[in-house]
């Protein structure tokens, strides 16, 4: 068995890998696409139910205009054309589909041909995002809940109902660290749209994984595709999993089959399931029990307006913010970290409140950004005034840092939890005295360093800091070193 | 597509497809029967249609939608007092071997 | 005769209490439906119930409603809330729906009493009701005939005089056929006019809900009630439907009225006699009849067979055994849902679900599927073109009267000839409405068709009123109940 390809490598060997990703969301709408039951997670089974939504005899979907709101949304945000739309039956049988089939999107979608742009610039197509309804839930029991060794099986349709954009991208993305940029920009856009809340952990978003691989020159292989991914780690995981196997299969003159495979938690493997061969035939055919969905250019003018700012516009702006010091690639992964978190209104008060914004991007991406949670609701004059405190040499760094983590933890004023730890700031005068005594204590590297030889600063400074217990600032004490050198 | 023939086995798969069991006596009396009925659908087959838009609905609708609230479920006793077979207020269906799509 | 507009006036002034109108039915029910069989479910203890409240309600000077104590049967395909609805199949046998379809409500909401449940061929598919898996329903002329389908029931029960009034559906001339069969008057609105929601799915860009009645009168009167936009269908068409009952009167002085060749040639003999003495009686009232020519009207049952099937299919799937109905058990879920299907369809049922999967196959769908839907289309041209020169159309609604009982079970194609007549309005989306018209040569019902653009149903009740009061009197039906009260 050959390793998967280290992360984030592009060809395997000579192989190209070829994914793309189908992303299914849940809508924040208060309620189911088709009916009015409530749109909610963990209720009690089958108590948000209605003959709608069961498909009972009889009953009709009527389709919520929210859900349809905030489709068109997160089409603006991908840069789709919002076109004129149906649904259409997807036919087949499975206990957790109360009607034996879903009303979904088939060739008439309602946003097509977008692209989404990745922290690193390049860009990957979205070839489509559709509204379909979600399926009821299903546990099994028997043989430790997996699938396959079931007595039986439960099904609760809460669930069923539930407003879906399936979102497919264009097999543009060439390996699995690519792919999880992709699926992290997404959920950063599908949180920012107000769509959906992006939680993979518990199925608000779920991602599934199409992989071939094949020679750069060649047409596109055999594809796989993967499904169970519950967290960004496993996406990767799996991916480079996938891409290993049909290497190594194609390398020792096998042929990659056709099917869908389960990434396996526990074993770190992709699977085959253990279902039929048999190609699904859908039948797609217009739902004839809805009419067409067609947004006017008012319409989709006020969604327009309503889509606030995309990440990757959040991130140009702390760009123009940075000015000249923008570019560097340390300086980008730390902007993407910034936004990705929601930091980046917290970060911009500081600048506008007179911090620097090298500082305020370091101390944000870096320290802050650690306790996301709590860095999304701190005051934004404390968290100022603190970055303030160690421009001005008031605090050192380090002291900087310490603080910050008590403001995190408790909130509070930075001047009071600075005296709380003893960082007073060392008056001049005692500086000027341990400068005195230093400069004395050690002439002859003093001689050396008034007649040029700069290494010996960091000497002076590292025994300054001793002296005092580190309470020196050590910009105050690099001042203080030249002046004397003059 | 007139005057198809239809075998047992094309009538075994569209069984298969619309999951009923039929034996071999009903698969050859639906394949003839078929048959019989799409010869005559036929007709329509090979009318020409060129430029002709096809019609979904009788009427020009469009745009129709209901708002974002909430309306009462039904009662889950009611609901559940109708299945064949339950367990801890879920409908319980015997083992399932495939994954659906 | 008593009319239901004649019953709910007694009722609501007083002159007869709802309660004996409703023993007198149920009564006539217990004496005479075992003979024609139009009812699976009988409601006796509700009905009572309801009679009586609105009694109370009259008592305390509140008016009930425009079918104040009227008993109304309702097609077996139609949801009422806590009573069985089972489509005369035994895949739903015993299943009780949880809520109420939209129609059932506003017949309530208009004062009538929902007295029991009709029979009909399964899921209604089919034109004679021997498709039912509970027993066929008679013709009350003629108890070894077909009372035509698939809504059998409604049609005997209001032929044989159990009621004054019954609820059906017409896909492809369900209410239609059987109203010409057993001699009363039957009407298919505008598709879009009459809320689905609750009625059990068959072809859903076909079926409409629509009224049986002994009188013109009185099925514009039922249409009144149950028409309207309901917001749980989103096929219900959101604007005004033209109230009918107060313009049946208004004659047919001027109107143009069509005569298709093919809704006339090629049907019985007796059949097209009555259709061109139907002619004769509108000209003498006034109206303009002209001889016209429609051709694509005879691909309306070709492509009636490949869409009806494909909906249905689909439609039908959801009966797996998993969530209520019938349950066969199996080893496994889908040898569960097999079994059950197996067990719990009968053979028309099978025929068209494999039928309609087959169309909707990969490789077929544009052949079947698609075409058909652009024969639809040129249907509805063509009937725009006709409907330059004319106001309404004129046809026979069968091409003969009831056949015997088993005639035509082992003959599928030959079945589906009845609907000849009548699909085309269903693919249009259409209003039609079949009139009792004389009878053959062995007494047997004959009735003539009126057919009309979409949102005419004025019109279509007008020229009906026309017919109606020049048709031949009709002898009482072989099974006439006691309650039955002359045409």
């Amino acid at each position: 068995m050959t390793a998967p390809s280290p992360a984030g490598s592009a060809p395997v060997g000579s192989w190209e890998p070829v994914i793309g990703l189908e992303v299914h969301c849940e809508l924040r709408t208060e309620t189911k696409l088709f009916c009015g039951c409530r749109n909610a997670f963990g209720d009690e089974p089958n108590t948000n139910v209605c003959p709608v939504c069961l498909g009972l005899p009889g009953s009709l979907p009527v389709l919520n205009v929210r859900a349809v709101e905030f489709a068109m949304r997160i089409g603006t945000a991908l840069h789709c054309e919002i076109r004129p739309s149906l649904f259409h039956r997807k036919n087949y049988f499975y206990p957790d589909m109360p009607k034996d089939y879903q009303i979904s999107q088939f060739d008439e979608p309602i946003n097509a041909n977008g692209w989404l742009e990745l922290p690193d610039g390049s860009r990957v197509g979205v070839e489509r995002a559709h509204m379909e309804e979600d399926t009821g839930k299903t546990t099994h029991v028997g043989g430790g809940g997996r699938i396959h060794d079931a007595r039986h099986s439960l099904v609760d349709y809460n669930r069923a109902g539930v407003p879906l954009v399936e979102i497919v991208s264009r097999p543009d993305i060439r390996s699995a660290t690519q792919a999880r940029l992709y699926a992290a920009e997404l959920r950063g856009i599908l949180i920012a749209t107000g769509a959906s809340d992006g939680r993979m952990e518990e199925g608000s978003m779920r991602v599934d994984a199409n992989v071939s691989v094949r020679q750069p020159a060649d047409e596109l292989g055999t594809r796989c595709e993967i499904k169970n991914l519950n967290s960004l780690r496993s996406l990767v995981r799996a991916i480079e999993y996938e891409i290993g196997r049909q290497v190594e299969l194609l390398e020792s003159g096998g042929t990659v089959m056709q099917q869908t495979r389960h990434w396996n938690e526990d074993e770190q493997k992709t699977g085959a399931l253990r279902s039929k061969e048999e190609a699904f035939d859908y039948r797609y055919f217009p739902e004839p029990d809805l009419v067409r969905v067609a947004p006017d250019a008012g319409w989709q003018a006020d969604v327009a307006a309503a889509v606030g700012d995309m990440p990757a516009d959040r991130r140009a702006a702390l760009v123009q913010l940075l000015g000249d010091e923008g570019t560097s690639e340390a300086r980008t992964d730390q902007i993407t970290t910034v936004v990705e978190h929601g930091l980046d209104v917290l970060m911009t008060a500081a600048v506008r409140g007179g911090v620097g914004a090298a500082l305020a991007l370091a101390r944000t991406a870096n320290e802050t950004s650690a306790e996301p949670e709590r860095a999304r609701v701190l005051d934004p004059a404390s968290y100022t005034a603190l970055l303030r405190m160690e421009q001005d040499g008031t605090l050192s760094a380090t002291q900087a840092k310490v603080v910050l983590s008590d403001l995190l933890e408790n909130g509070g004023d930075p001047a009071e939890l600075a005296r709380n730890r003893g960082y007073e700031a060392l008056a001049e005068d005692s500086l000027n005295q341990v400068m005195d005594e230093l400069i004395a204590d050690h002439p002859d590297e003093w001689g050396r360093y008034v007649g040029g030889d700069d290494k010996l600063a960091g000497f002076f400074t590292g025994l300054a800091m001793k002296a005092t217990q580190g309470k020196a600032n050590g910009k105050a004490v690099a001042a203080e070193l030249r002046s004397r050198r003059g | 597509m007139s005057s198809e023939k239809i075998s047992r086995d094309d009538a075994a798969y569209v069984a298969r497809l619309a999951r009923i069991d039929l034996t071999d006596e009903e698969l050859d009396l639906y394949a003839g029967q078929l048959a019989v009925v799409l010869d005559h659908a036929a007709q329509v087959a090979s009318l020409d249609t060129t430029g002709v838009e096809p019609t979904a609905h009788p009427l020009p609708l469009k745009n129709v939608f209901r708002p974002d609230d909430p309306r009462p479920s039904l009662d889950r006793d009611e609901v559940l007092s109708q299945a064949p077979a339950v367990e801890e207020a879920r409908f319980l269906v015997p083992r399932i071997l495939g994954e659906p799509q | 005769m008593t009319t239901a507009l004649e019953l709910a006036e007694q009722v609501r002034n007083g002159s007869v209490s709802a309660a004996e109108v409703i023993d007198r039915h149920l009564a006539a029910i217990d004496e005479s439906d075992g003979a024609v069989h139009a009812f699976l479910t009988v409601l006796h203890d509700d009905a009572r119930r309801a009679a009586s409240a609105i009694d109370d309600r009259i008592a305390a000077r509140d008016d009930p409603g425009p079918l104040a104590g009227v008993p109304v049967a309702v097609k077996d395909n139609l949801c009422t809330r806590g009573v069985p609805t089972t489509c005369s199949s035994r895949i739903l046998d015993g299943w009780c729906p949880p809520y109420d379809a939209t129609v059932v409500e506003r017949l309530r909401g208009a004062g009538a009493v929902v007295i029991g449940k009709t029979n009909l061929d399964e899921f209604a598919m089919g034109s004679s009701t021997e498709n039912s898996a509970f027993g066929p329903t008679r013709n009350p002329y003629d108890a070894d005939r077909v009372p035509g389908g698939s809504s059998g029931g409604s049609a005997a029960a209001v032929g044989a005089g159990l009621v004054p009034l019954a609820l059906g559906s017409d896909t492809g001339g369900s209410i239609r056929q059987p109203a010409a069969l057993c001699g009363v008057v039957g009407m298919k609105p505008t598709y879009g006019t009459v809320s689905r929601y609750g009625l059990i799915a068959f072809a859903s860009s076909l079926d409409q809900v629509g009224p049986f009645s002994a009188t013109v009168a009185d099925a514009a009167l039922l249409f009144d009630v149950i028409a309207g936009h309901d917001p749980l269908d989103s096929t219900s068409l959101d604007r005004p439907t033209p109230r009918s009952l107060e313009n049946v009167g208004d004659g047919v002085t001027g109107l143009r009225v069509g005569l298709p060749v093919e809704l006339v040639d090629g049907v019985a003999p007796e059949v097209a006699a009555q259709v061109r003495r139907a002619a004769e009686v509108l000209s003498a009232a006034g109206a303009t009849v002209t001889e016209c020519s429609i051709p694509e009207l005879k691909y309306g049952l070709p492509a009636y067979y490949i869409l009806a099937p494909a909906e249905a299919s689909s439609n039908l799937s959801r009966y797996d055994g998993v969530r209520y109905g019938l349950r066969v058990d199996g080893e496994d879920v889908e040898a569960m849902m097999r079994a059950t299907r197996a067990k719990g369809f009968g053979a028309e049922v099978k025929r068209r679900i494999m039928l309609g999967t087959y169309a909707l196959s990969a490789g077929y769908y544009d052949a079947y599927y698609g075409q058909a839907q652009k024969v639809r289309t040129l249907i509805i041209n063509a009937f725009t073109e006709a409907y330059r020169n004319a106001d309404v159309l004129l046809g026979a609604t069968t091409p003969t009267t009831a056949f015997a009982l088993g005639a035509k079970v082992d003959d599928p194609m030959a079945m589906y000839l009845s609907d000849v007549c009548t699909v085309p309005s269903n693919l249009s989306g259409h209003p039609a409405i079949s009139v009792p018209f004389g009878a053959d040569g062995d007494g047997l019902p004959i009735g003539v068709q009126v057919l009309a653009p979409a949102l005419c149903e004025p019109l279509i009740f007008q020229v009906a009123t026309v017919l109606e009061a020049a048709a031949p009197v009709m002898s009482a039906p072989v099974l006439a109940a006691a309650t039955w009260s002359g045409r």
